[in-house]
């Protein structure tokens, strides 16, 4: 049985496409096949993350419409044999992906011996985000520190709970909430809201935080997915992630500001 | 932080957004699944009741409560202080 991920925020712009990337890799580096699916039709965008965008051929409408197979559609990722993608299709067509295409796909990659689905969400929810939430058994809610985000991400957990086939059937996604672009140093300040404000808003557990980092930006211009910068804070923290969502239990890290020795306290840099 | 911090006019913020999203959430959770005609019921309850008495739109609220066969209606109105009317 393969296990369905839906990486979803409801707000644009807060990690939904890196945090699919990432975990994707996370869990293909600890050796499970993966497949990660963009579901932004229209605006393919993970295959750039991924660093695959010249190499895309054929995409999931074309799976769908049957005018390719699964096999010539996936693209086989460079860095690991046990990953592959499937990117979006640039059309304009909104109703490009039915429900009935998107379940064919993903019991066929099932079939195919994939242990993990990870399920890129668009922005919104519309029909690509509701799409890529309606099968899934978990979901990760990427959800930045700032009202806006916080907002959009109830809302999408409120779908999760009634639009979702688990829902229908009278049983949870299993929800997970992934904070990004974390500033511990804005957060003492009281500037910043801290994962216990977010996770009290929203009552839900945070499965990671990922901190602030250049190394995202960095990361996208090259198409590594930020996960295997292994020096970076947000690699690691995106590790960390992968592990806790496999069951491991990890103590937090990156959510505190370091301390700070004599001259830098002087002087307050 | 720096021995100089305390020259700079500290913004705390996060805990204004943690307040306005508080109760923001618990409205909105509370409306979702609610037959939809309760948002409506508000507003011309608000209309009705502002016709006698000068109150705000926050301080008319419609609830829908209890589950199963019986619900129950709940409509609770603040009236402003007597100064205000």
């Amino acid at each position: 049985m393969a296990e369905i991920i839906v990486v979803t925020s409801g707000k644009g712009g807060v990690g939904k496409t890196t945090t699919s990337a990432s975990i994707a890799c996370g869990l293909a580096r600890r050796g499970h096949k993966v497949a990660v699916i963009d579901f932004d039709v229209g605006l393919r965008n993970l295959d750039l993350i991924m660093g695959c965008e010249r190499r895309v051929v054929y995409d999931f409408v074309n799976v769908v419409n049957g005018e390719a197979t699964l096999r010539q559609s996936l693209i086989k990722d460079k860095r690991f044999d046990n990953l592959h993608i499937l990117a979006a299709s640039q059309t304009r067509d909104k109703d490009a992906l039915t429900t009935e295409g998107v379940q064919k796909v993903l019991e066929d990659l099932a079939a195919d011996g994939f242990d993990y689905i990870v399920c890129d969400s668009p922005a919104g929810i519309e029909k690509g985000a509701y799409l890529a939430m309606y099968f899934a058994d978990q979901a990760v809610v990427v959800v930045n520190p700032e009202v806006s985000s916080v907002r959009d991400s109830d809302r999408i957990l409120g779908l999760l709970a009634s639009k979702t086939r688990r829902a229908e059937q009278g049983e949870r996604v299993k929800e997970h909430l992934l904070l990004t672009r974390y500033a511990p140093k804005r957060v003492e300040t009281g500037e910043m809201l801290s994962i216990g404000d977010v996770e009290e808003i929203l009552g839900l557990k945070t499965i990671g935080v990922i901190p602030e980092s250049g190394d995202v930006l960095n990361a996208s211009n090259k198409g590594e997915p930020v996960i295997l910068e292994t020096e970076s804070d947000a690699a690691q923290a995106y590790d960390d992630a992968v592990a806790r969502l496999l069951g491991d239990t990890r103590p937090m890290r990156f959510t505190t500001v370091e301390k700070k020795g004599f001259f830098s306290k002087l002087f307050g840099v | 932080m720096g021995m100089f911090d305390f020259l700079l006019v500290k913004k705390q913020t996060a805990s204004v957004a943690k307040d306005r999203l508080r109760i923001l959430v618990a409205h909105e959770r509370a409306g979702r699944g609610g037959p939809d005609y309760l948002p409506m019921l508000q507003r011309e309850l608000l209309e009705v009741i502002r016709k006698y008495v000068n109150v705000d739109a926050e301080s008319v609220k419609v609830d829908l409560i209890g589950d199963g066969e019986n619900k129950v209606l709940d409509i609770s109105v603040a009236l402003p202080d007597r100064s205000n009317v």
